[in-house]
């Protein structure tokens, strides 16, 4: 794969520290409960996904097995197994905010961006997730991206919507 | 000790006791089935849900009904406690629900599967299924697996017991392999593709309460209902070296370890036992191994319950503990 | 106005700091208890205050704390509850996120009662935002003296940290979070022998509660647990924070003394404000998805004809034949253009993604009626599919390992039960329910049945 000669499986010396500190809030031997703070964490740092020497690098830092990280990063929706685009649009699809439209919005979604659900538009920018309950159902629909959750969703916001992210990554970039 | 009754037979066993190994102590059509636990794995049992049993008094003290079925296989009796298994239609009616959610993503492709004929699922899906099925909608599926040269994993049969799991971690070294994925997409697997090798990896095999991890020595061999099973011993540094052989005529098609009646280990054996010695001259044999369980081995054991013969052998167990009481001998249940 | 407790001071610019929140009477209940009251006392107090579990079981607070084995040697742990995931729920990411520090005091609270020395906040992990809120309302806390070594001069030390989810509803099953917290799959222990307050985090005594039930606690020490007994009818004490969602003029979180009648929180402009678009009235789940959707006539009023009020009591009332529960407070409305079918597609949908897969029925017998109801919906169902799926999940119901079992099967169970018509519907009309929105098109009168001569 290619992203595997591009990374550079260490994190930062700030990350480091922020694992330790961490490790440190369980009790002595209790490090592996580290573990899905620290995916998050390598999540973040990795380009958004996980990929099995990332998986093995946690391991050796939490002093676990392999299969014991693959367990649960398989386990948990939030982590990403595959590559991503640059902005998840992680629209919720459950009751409350079905009940409000996410069926609409999710639909109108796939068509903007011409794909379907889990799958990274062409310019590698969005990857479009349909994903359960946000807890957020009185502002529903609702779609997480990033850190933030965007409420209220209507196919008319979408659009703004999509640009404003577009401009806020290509910000980021240059 | 904690006196308790299961279907109208009353036994008396150590206090710790799971409702499932008083049963046992019992013995006879009152035991209940069991597909994931098993006595020398710790933390097995309670997830496949076939043993739920009903408990009709929860113990002395609190004569009142438990609200939902419990596991037998990990619920310790009480003092006084009543339990009912064959009696109860509830239990019997949730036991036929559990056997066909495990059969409803299953291939049933006995006809071509090497467990065939020592298979707990095909025991209890006579036993207790339904000879049609109500699913109507696609299976998953898997493709079958090679993990190491010895041992094949055939996902689409696993139900997902976890014994094999546990195997990995208190028998050898290291755990490569694990339960991914969640929810009805959950499968046995290394991840990435990884060998599993290491001394104790074939007991694997031997937990496997059906034909997902089946022996690739014996692959196609033989029907297992065609082979002689003898019960043999060796000198082996790393095991009990106590095995049965599996052969046709002089031939020795697979090595397992001993199974009771329960279908269990006791004294898991190593690798070079398992796949190394396949000529009879490797062994002393003990002689014939008698088999008293299983399905096809043991010849159509599988009539549906019969009431009357029920009421009739739990009035010949009664007569029995009776037996026993006027002996003077309260333990001789748990010797 | 009626009493708010939790909500209070919601709207006070700047209550997520320490300042304002100490400025507005905050760290008064942990004062008060630690200087003057024993950790028994502090129990008995939530003992008679009557608070239930605002999670969901509503089981009495105060018994739950009494469960903990203090003579173990072992350390005792408090662990908060904040994977709120139940869908209809999000009342404690109103608090976390807006009110920190209440739930900070009650956690202190809740560990001197039960002798904790650290404590945890399991908060699932899509909530990123609210994390640095925390941590930062942590350190304020710490920072004033309220947490850290021998707090206040009373010798009772605290530590409190905060723990990200993965994204797993099962998660919010108190046993399944430990799990999950020791760094593993959120699989559900067995009870027995798994019970928390004896063995639970790493096989320590533990306390789980939810955020709502923690941040309860400051008010009970505050105004005592007779005082707060006294809001509310009979074992239904005190205020609960209501989560409006679906088909109404306004959805959003409210606080309500338990006893309100269910008809004034939907049609009063002080709740909901009545159902949008002007339309009717179908159904509503009253506790969060879990819980046994009623339809118009019978969440309004009892079968007895009774009006029926926000209080567990009253809204089980009649059993699941024609009652429900307050469950969570999830309170989720549908109006008349609804597709009952569609909405229990979405919801079995849900709990197939979220089954751990660890016991045989859940696993799946979800995933069975998840399929059997899409084809339903989409217009291929079949006269026995009906029968089926209530079958299927009388078999899931009561036989799993967890609650997420009977979680899933009550929406299937109480959707026959009440809409069957809305069923048999999709099957005799296959070609109109293929339009995603047929009952909007055209809603589905109830055939009213005439007395014959």
């Amino acid at each position: 794969m290619g992203t595997q000669s591009q990374h550079n499986t260490t994190f930062s010396p700030e990350t480091l520290e922020l694992v330790k500190r961490i490790i440190a809030r369980y009790p002595e031997g209790k490090q592996k409960s580290a573990l899905l703070p620290v995916l998050h964490l390598a999540q973040a740092e990795f380009g958004g996904w996980l990929s099995t020497e990332t998986m093995d690098y946690v391991a050796s830092l939490l002093d676990i097995k392999p299969i014991e990280v693959y367990e649960v990063a398989t386990f948990y929706t939030m982590f990403n197994l595959k590559p991503v685009g640059k902005c998840v649009l992680e629209v919720c699809r459950t009751g409350p905010c079905a009940l409000r439209g996410s069926d609409d919005i999710i639909e109108h979604l796939q068509k903007k961006l011409n794909i379907r659900d889990g799958e990274t538009s062409a310019d590698g920018m969005f990857t479009l997730m349909t994903v359960e309950c946000l807890a957020s159902c009185g502002t529903a629909p609702v779609m997480q991206v990033g850190d933030h959750y965007i409420e209220n969703l209507s196919c008319e916001s979408l659009d703004e919507i999509l640009d404003r992210l577009r401009a806020q990554h290509e910000q980021k970039a240059s | 000790m904690a006196k308790i009754t299961i279907d109208g037979i009353e036994t008396e066993v150590p206090d710790g006791t799971t409702i499932l190994n008083a049963a046992r102590q019992i013995g006879g059509a009152i035991v209940p089935p069991a597909m994931c636990y098993y006595t020398s794995l710790q933390q097995s049992g309670g997830k496949c849900r076939v043993c739920l049993v009903r408990v009709a008094q929860a113990s002395a003290r609190d004569p009142r009904p438990l609200p939902k079925l419990v596991a037998s296989c990990s619920t310790p009796v009480q003092d006084g406690m009543i339990v009912e298994n064959i009696t109860s239609p509830d239990v019997l009616e949730a036991r036929k629900g559990v056997v066909e959610f495990l059969l409803i993503n299953h291939p049933l492709d006995c006809p071509i599967c090497d467990q065939a004929g020592e298979c707990d699922l095909q025991d209890l899906s006579y036993a207790h299924g339904l000879a049609t099925t109500r699913y109507e909608e696609e299976r998953r599926t898997f493709e079958p697996i090679d993990i190491g040269d010895k041992i094949k994993l055939h996902m689409t049969r696993c139900i997902l017991c976890y014994r094999c799991t546990y195997v990995a971690d208190q028998l050898t070294d290291e755990r490569r392999h694990g339960v991914l994925n969640r929810g009805d997409r959950a499968e046995i697997g290394t991840y990435i593709q990884k060998a599993i090798d290491n001394d104790f990896s074939g007991n694997m095999i031997d937990v496997c309460p059906v034909g997902a991890l089946t022996d690739r020595t014996f692959r196609f061999k033989s029907r297992v209902w065609f082979t002689r099973p003898l019960d043999a011993h060796r000198n082996c540094e790393k095991c009990c070296g106590k095995v049965v052989l599996w052969t046709k005529g002089e031939e020795v098609l697979r090595v397992t370890a001993r199974k009771d009646k329960y279908g269990e280990v006791h004294e898991f054996i190593c690798n070079e036992c398992r796949f190394e010695h396949k000529n009879l001259s490797d062994w002393v044999v003990e002689g014939p191994r008698h088999i008293d369980r299983h399905s096809v081995i043991s010849q159509n054991h599988y009539e549906k319950i019969n009431l009357v013969a029920l009421k009739k052998e739990i009035e010949r167990q009664i007569q029995f503990q009776k037996g026993r009481t006027n002996g003077n001998n309260p333990n001789a249940l748990t010797a | 106005m009626r009493r708010q407790l939790l909500l209070k001071d919601i709207n006070v610019p700047g209550i997520q700091s320490y300042d304002v929140y100490r400025r507005q009477g905050g760290y008064t209940a942990v004062e008060k208890a630690l200087r003057g009251m024993s950790p028994e006392q502090v129990t008995e107090e939530v003992k008679l205050s009557g608070l239930r579990g605002r999670g969901g079981a509503g089981f009495p607070t105060g018994l739950k704390w009494t469960f903990i084995d203090r003579k173990s040697g072992k350390p005792v742990y408090l662990v908060c509850n904040a994977d709120e995931s139940e869908p209809g729920t999000f009342k404690d990411r109103y608090l976390l996120e807006h009110i920190p520090h209440l739930l900070i005091e009650g956690m202190i609270l809740a560990s001197y009662a039960i002798g904790a020395n650290t404590a945890y906040i399991y908060m699932r992990g899509e909530f990123r935002w609210i994390f640095p809120i925390l941590e930062r309302a942590i350190a304020e806390a710490k920072a004033a003296g309220f947490l850290g070594s021998n707090i206040l001069g009373s010798g009772f030390s605290l530590e409190i940290h905060v723990h990200p989810g993965g994204g797993a509803y099962i998660c919010g099953e108190e046993t399944a979070l430990l799990e999950s917290l020791e760094g593993k799959r959120g699989n559900p222990r067995l009870k027995p022998p798994y019970f928390p307050a004896v063995m639970g985090l790493y096989h320590c005594p533990t306390l789980v509660n939810n955020v709502e039930t923690l941040a309860t606690v400051p008010s009970i020490i505050t105004m005592g647990g007779a005082e707060y007994a006294r809001i509310g009818v009979g074992k239904s004490t005190g205020t609960k924070l209501i989560s409006a969602s679906g088909h109404i003029n306004k959805p959003g979180v409210y606080e309500i003394e338990l006893g309100l009648p269910v008809e004034e929180f939907i049609y009063s402009d002080e709740y909901c404000g009545g159902i949008w678009k002007g339309r009717q009235l179908k159904a509503v789940v009253a506790g969060g998805s879990s819980v046994p959707i009623l339809p118009a006539d019978l969440i309004l009023k009892t079968a007895k004809g009774e009006p029926r009020l926000m209080t567990y009591e009253s809204l089980a009332e009649g059993g699941f034949q024609t009652g429900t529960m307050l469950g969570s407070g999830g309170f989720i409305v549908m109006d008349e253009t609804t597709c009952i079918v569609r909405n229990l597609w979405n919801f079995t949908r849900f709990y197939h993604h979220e089954s751990c897969g660890q016991c045989s029925p859940c696993r799946e017998g979800t995933g069975w009626m998840e399929k059997v109801l899409h084809r339903i919906e989409h217009g291929e169902g079949r006269p026995h599919d009906i029968d089926l799926l209530d079958d299927v999940a009388k078999k899931i119901e009561g036989k799993t390992i967890c609650p997420l079992g009977d979680a899933a099967a009550w929406p299937v169970s109480s959707a026959i039960r009440h809409f069957r018509e809305d069923f048999e519907y999709h099957i005799r009309y296959p070609e109109k329910v293929r339009n995603p929105k047929h009952f909007e098109i055209e809603p589905l009168v109830p055939r009213r049945h005439l007395a014959t001569a």
